[in-house]
């Protein structure tokens, strides 16, 4: 079976923590994790519900396979309605704390009302109670995790906490967990601080169990591991460079949005890419990765832990930076450097430290002070109004504006609207590159044209994780198609988006799917969860979870119509690379994804394809 | 070559064993006080519960285990010791000769010299003995006096509670278990003990037992408290009483040196009888622990053969398990002087953490309340003296960060 | 010649694989709370360390359990656990001075590492090779061994 079949119910405006039996029948149809909290989202949250009103909830999920051996079995996810695109946000994060809750005999949270102090959540095991956070209400989620840490001194608690920008309305600031760790976009942290919920701190000493056959379980898992050892990206290319491993592939590629978008490659692309992480310093011969780390049950590792040089303008005078934490993975990088213009490697890291310590998505971090960078270019934003220049390739701009992100102070406040807030604001919204509200990330869609049309549909707004088509496009993975054309695409991002679905409802990771298919997941699956768990059923119920979402965006207003791409993409062709000339291709595409899909030409689903999918 | 081992307790066994094990040829006698085999007094709490029964107490399980070894157990005492010759004279009469004796006679409960402490229904819980008649008399309900919250009457008190015995525990020092724990410690133990439904009287003295219609009241400075059994834990005192006029140096236990041997050459002493070395300097110290007991039986079986082992010390540590909340202390707890304190008090949490360094950032001394993970590195850090100095700031900040501190030290010791 | 564990730390990425395949095996369940293999994690240097028994020659649990509950597998060298005799006195979780054995809550004994009868699970569910069970002369815990002789209370003249 797998699940634990309790689900944790906490009303933080009664202040009560009540079990509840996990629904079998729903886990049946939507497995776990994304699914599985989505249908519970769906089924109690009004979807016109102010995202940051006491009537919004907030859930925490594991899946069935969080808390195994199954390799990357340690995913859980925040569910939400995402104040950022008002669609729902599901934030996916490894690290320990799922596989904690799990192990404390919980397969989800749900988080309801709002509290009118500042709370913390403690768990140990089946005991669950809200303390109070006054202490901690205020501080950063590195300070919040020493301070519990000690508070209940048990070093081996987990902690996922809201730094200082959710506290302050940042609406893009993430949950944090194990320190480096996050659920990262759409601003699910901002969710947790509007309920005034600081932290939620879990001990598990239960054991994960409940496996239907455990010996088939064991074998399967080991088959599994094996693949992904042997595979060259999961196996090697991952665990060196991480995703960092990107960086130089997509800039030759002529797929890495520059300066806002302004220009698909970036001179400096090297200098940050995750080769440089590899190099020595100048000042102390030391490179700037660490390590590599894994999270939870990962046999790829491919975490990334780095220092900032001592001697660096950001972190001279501040010990406390000197240490190593989680450094950067390609989607920060591009955000914070190549969207920025900045090639400074150890600013890039320190302003990474500053997004996991004060709790904030990088990418979307990244992507409003690009256009914060280009609105200060045309003029229509001045010195006065920035604090500082705010130039394009400006490390100092880019270093104070996280600080001023993570407290909400000055400009701070304005970033941390969001790119397509502030661009509206200022007049100028075509500068935004965002979809439904949310910054897309480092793969331009003039260069590899699937992320068009992944980006445009996304139920969360613009992301890449949603259908990573970038592994057929430019990895091969499972087969090569060529990014520059539009062919065959909306059927590729289908596929990707109903497979990333599945097993974003597993409790597994999406980079096993660089050397899984679906094919190596089920037999996973079905050794430990109740029913018959085939590829097909697990493709199925992706579709299905897919629809849901959909739905649950288009009762909230979010309709078809914005399923688009940001005006630069669409009319300014690649100046340069292999896709000078062109733009995306998402006209062509998107009738023909709304078919595949079911969907009538608005993009709604038809009758018949919600009832195929039993919904 | 007779080597004679007076005492079945750890530090006697582990003697035996150990010469044993060097002189596969010697004639070895070990002189048991108590009846039967070699048992563990540890092991009394766990057998007053029920969880196992008189053969689980056993030191030595297997059976025919000390004929297999060659060694005749007696079951006799010393009376006394003859002043110029290598000779004992037994409570039972008989004279023995040996080439080398280890006194490992253990201890003895006292008793307060109050009026009634001698009525029937008044017992110690030292032996199996005791045991037995505190199973007899503990039943469910029934109204039980500890009087002493020291180590042995905290080790005995969850079993009484397991037991059903409405339970009052009477201790004249300020806290619980005070010679192991500080006023935090103890206070959370007393808390710890409240909330389960005893009733916990510190700062109190027990004044007198009377009896009246076969039931005890036990008169104290807090008024008077009714009992069905009252069970004296108020301390032991090494047995060296056959030692008067013998040569042999006592203060508190038999004065041994760092090779356990006694002022009189030949002679050793181990365990709780002993008063050795202690690892942290100072005076010679009676530590009275299992532990402590079984490394003075190695090592004073492996001078008496001849080894020339020298001791370092023994340190001294407790862990208690009181309903459910595990609490253990080492070596220099008070601190003082020139050691630097690192505290963390989070008794609500239900965890405590003490740490005590000197002015070279060595541990001296710890308690730790509610943690029961990797507890023995508390030891491994002050026997071994390493420094933790690139750990002071880190520990300043959470002392619980012990245990990665004593990982990385072991790692930087390559 | 008997094989003993071998720690490489600079391999380890602190997945805590070999923390649930112990805990399976020894509890049936996934939980690392009960493995007796503890990765620790250097999180401001970015090292991760796994800790365990070293099945020491001093002995010192063995020694101080004072119901003979604890004995050398002969056949692997490990200090074994006897359940059944086993009080939960936990006189020997203060005795070890590498702290590796522990108290169980859930089972009201101690548990140690018992070289899973000479296939421990931690070295084959390991992926990068950081724990490997190897010849016992060769193992990178020559480092505690180290140790354990500085803190030997029996130090010989």
């Amino acid at each position: 079976m797998a699940w634990t079949e309790k689900i944790l119910r906490v009303n933080l405006s009664d202040k009560t923590c009540k079990e509840e039996p996990l629904n079998k029948e729903w886990a049946q149809q939507y497995l776990g994790q994304r699914g599985l909290a989505t249908k519970y989202l769906v089924e109690e949250v009004d979807p016109k519900a102010d995202p940051l009103g006491p009537d919004n909830k907030l859930i925490f999920a594991t899946g069935p396979m969080t808390g195994t051996m199954a390799s990357t079995g340690g995913r859980y996810s925040v569910i939400t309605k995402s104040p950022l695109t008002h669609c729902v946000a599901c934030s996916n994060s490894g690290g320990f704390i799922g596989q904690e809750l799990k192990n404390a005999g919980w397969d989800m949270v749900i988080v309801e009302g709002e509290a009118d102090s500042p709370l913390y959540l403690y768990i140990e095991n089946e005991r669950a109670e809200l303390l109070p956070a006054d202490e901690i209400w205020g501080t950063s989620v590195w300070h919040t995790d020493e301070w519990l840490h000690k508070r209940h001194q048990d070093p081996l608690l987990r902690i996922a906490a809201v730094g200082r920008s959710a506290e302050q309305g940042c609406l893009y600031s993430a949950v944090i967990n194990d320190l480096h760790r996050a659920a990262g976009r759409s601003g699910v942290g901002t969710v947790m601080a509007s309920k005034n919920l600081k932290a939620m701190a879990v001990r598990g000493t239960q054991g994960v169990g409940n496996i239907k056959d455990p010996k088939r379980f064991m074998q399967a898992v080991n088959t599994a591991k094996k693949v992904l050892a042997d595979n060259a990206v999961t196996g090697q290319g991952l665990p060196t460079y991480g995703t960092q491993v990107l960086m130089n592939v997509i800039n030759e590629i002529g797929a890495l949005p520059t300066r806002n978008a302004r220009e698909v490659q970036f001179e400096g692309a090297n200098e940050i890419s995750g080769e440089a992480m590899h190099e020595p310093r100048p000042s102390d011969g030391k490179p700037n990765l660490v390590t590599n780390a894994g999270c939870f049950a990962c046999t790829i590792a491919c975490g990334r832990i780095s220092t900032v040089d001592k001697g660096h303008f950001s972190v001279k005078n501040k010990p406390e930076y000197w240490g190593a934490s989680g450094g950067l993975e390609y989607e920060a990088a591009w955000a914070l450097g190549t969207d920025t213009g900045v090639d400074d490697l150890d600013a890039l890291t320190y302003a990474n430290f500053i997004c996991n310590e004060d709790g904030f998505d990088p990418i979307s971090f990244g992507a409003t002070v690009a256009a914060a960078m280009e609105l200060y270019g045309r003029g229509v934003l001045t010195t006065e109004q920035t604090g500082t220049p705010f130039d394009f390739g400006s490390a100092e701009a880019l270093v104070k504006a996280a600080e001023w992100v993570a407290t909400g102070e000055g400009f701070g406040k304005e970033l941390g609207l969001g790119s397509k807030r502030l661009c509206e604001k200022y007049g100028h919204p075509e500068l935004s590159m965002t979809v439904k509200g949310q910054e897309f990330p480092a793969y331009d869609p003039r260069g590899i044209q699937g992320m068009g049309l992944t980006y445009a549909t996304s139920n969360r707004g613009a992301c890449h994780l949603r259908s990573y088509t970038v592994a057929s496009e430019v990895l091969g993975i499972p087969e090569k198609t060529d990014p520059l054309t539009a062919e065959g695409k909306p059927a590729l991002v289908k596929a990707f988006q109903d497979a990333t679905a599945a097993v974003d409802s597993s409790g597994l990771c999406v980079f096993t799917t660089f050397a899984w298919t679906l094919e190596d997941i089920a037999p996973q699956i079905d050794a430990a969860c109740e029913g018959e768990w085939t590829a097909a059923r697990l493709l199925e119920m992706g579709e299905r979870v897919w629809n849901l979402e959909r739905r649950f965006n288009l009762a909230a207003g979010v309709s078809g119509k914005e399923d688009t791409l940001p005006k630069r993409l669409l009319d300014e062709p690649a100046a340069t690379g292999p896709a000078k000339g062109l733009v995306s291709k998402l006209d062509e595409m998107l009738p023909e994804y709304y078919q595949l899909r079911g969907w009538s030409s608005d993009g709604e689903p038809t009758p018949e394809t919600l009832q195929r999918l039993g919904l | 070559m007779h080597f004679l081992v007076a005492g079945g307790g750890p530090a006697g066994v582990t003697a035996c064993e150990t010469l044993r094990r060097l002189d596969p040829a010697a004639e070895i006698t070990l002189l048991c006080g108590e009846p039967g085999e070699p048992y563990g007094r540890m092991a009394i709490p766990y057998y007053l519960i029920g969880n196992i029964d008189a053969e689980g107490t056993r030191l030595r399980k297997r059976h025919g285990y000390w004929e297999g070894l060659g060694i005749p157990l007696r079951h006799d005492r010393i009376a006394s010791l003859v002043p110029d010759r290598d000779q004992v004279i037994l409570e039972g009469g008989e004279r023995l000769d040996f080439d080398r004796l280890l006194i490992a006679t253990g201890a003895h409960p006292v008793s307060p010299p109050i009026p009634g402490i001698d009525l029937p229904g008044v017992v110690h819980c030292w032996t199996l003995e005791d045991a037995h008649a505190i199973a007899e008399r503990a039943d469910e309900g029934s109204k039980v006096v500890l009087m002493g919250a020291g180590f042995i009457g905290c080790i005995i008190l969850e079993s009484l509670v397991k037991r059903g015995v409405r339970l009052s525990v009477i201790e004249q020092g300020p806290r619980m278990v005070p010679r192991m724990l500080d006023e935090v410690a103890g206070g959370m133990l007393q808390a710890h003990c409240e909330s389960q439904g005893v009733r916990v009287l510190t700062g109190t003295r027990a004044e007198s037992i009377a009896e009246s219609g076969g039931r005890l009241a036990v008169a104290t400075s807090q008024g008077e408290i009714p009992a069905d059994l009252v069970i004296v834990a108020t301390g032991v005192r090494s047995n060296t009483g056959f030692l008067d006029g013998s040569g042999v140096d006592c203060d508190q236990g038999v004065l041994v040196d760092e090779h356990l041997e006694s002022s009189r050459a030949g002679v050793f002493a181990a365990g709780d009888v002993a008063q050795g070395p202690d690892l942290l300097g100072g005076n010679r110290q009676v530590h009275a622990i299992q532990p402590t007991a079984v490394e003075h039986g190695r090592i004073a079986a492996l001078n008496m053969a001849g080894q020339g082992a020298r001791y370092p010390g023994s340190l001294n540590m407790n862990i208690l398990d009181t309903l459910g909340l595990v609490s253990v202390s080492f070596g220099n707890w008070e601190g003082g002087g020139e050691h630097q304190t690192l505290s963390l008090d989070s008794r609500d949490a239900g965890r405590y953490l003490k740490l005590v360094f000197d002015d070279q950032d060595r541990l001296r001394g710890a308690i730790a309340v509610g943690h029961t993970e990797k507890v023995g590195i508390l030891r491994g850090l002050i026997q071994s003296r390493r420094p933790l100095r690139g750990w002071r700031e880190r520990l300043q900040r959470d002392p619980t960060r012990i245990a990665e501190a004593y990982v990385g030290a072991i790692e930087a010791s390559a | 010649m008997q094989r003993a564990l071998s720690i490489d730390p600079g391999k380890c990425t602190g997945c805590l694989q070999c923390e649930l395949a112990c805990s399976f095996e020894h509890t049936g369940l996934f939980n690392p709370s009960r493995s007796v293999i503890r990765v620790f994690t250097f999180h401001e240097e970015g090292r991760f360390v796994p800790y365990t028994c070293t099945q020491c020659a001093e002995a010192w649990c063995l020694q101080a359990c004072p119901v003979d509950a604890i004995a050398i597998n002969a056949a692997t060298g490990a200090k074994e656990i006897n359940e059944a005799t086993c009080v939960g006195c936990k006189v020997c979780t203060i005795a070890c001075p590498f702290g590796t054995v522990n108290y169980s809550q859930a089972t009201g004994k101690v548990v140690k590492c018992d070289l899973c009868g000479g296939d421990p699970q931690c070295a084959e569910a390991c992926p990068t090779q950081a724990i490997t069970f190897v010849d016992a002369d060769q193992t990178g815990l020559e480092r505690m061994r180290h140790w354990a002789v500085k803190t030997d209370a029996a130090a010989h003249a």
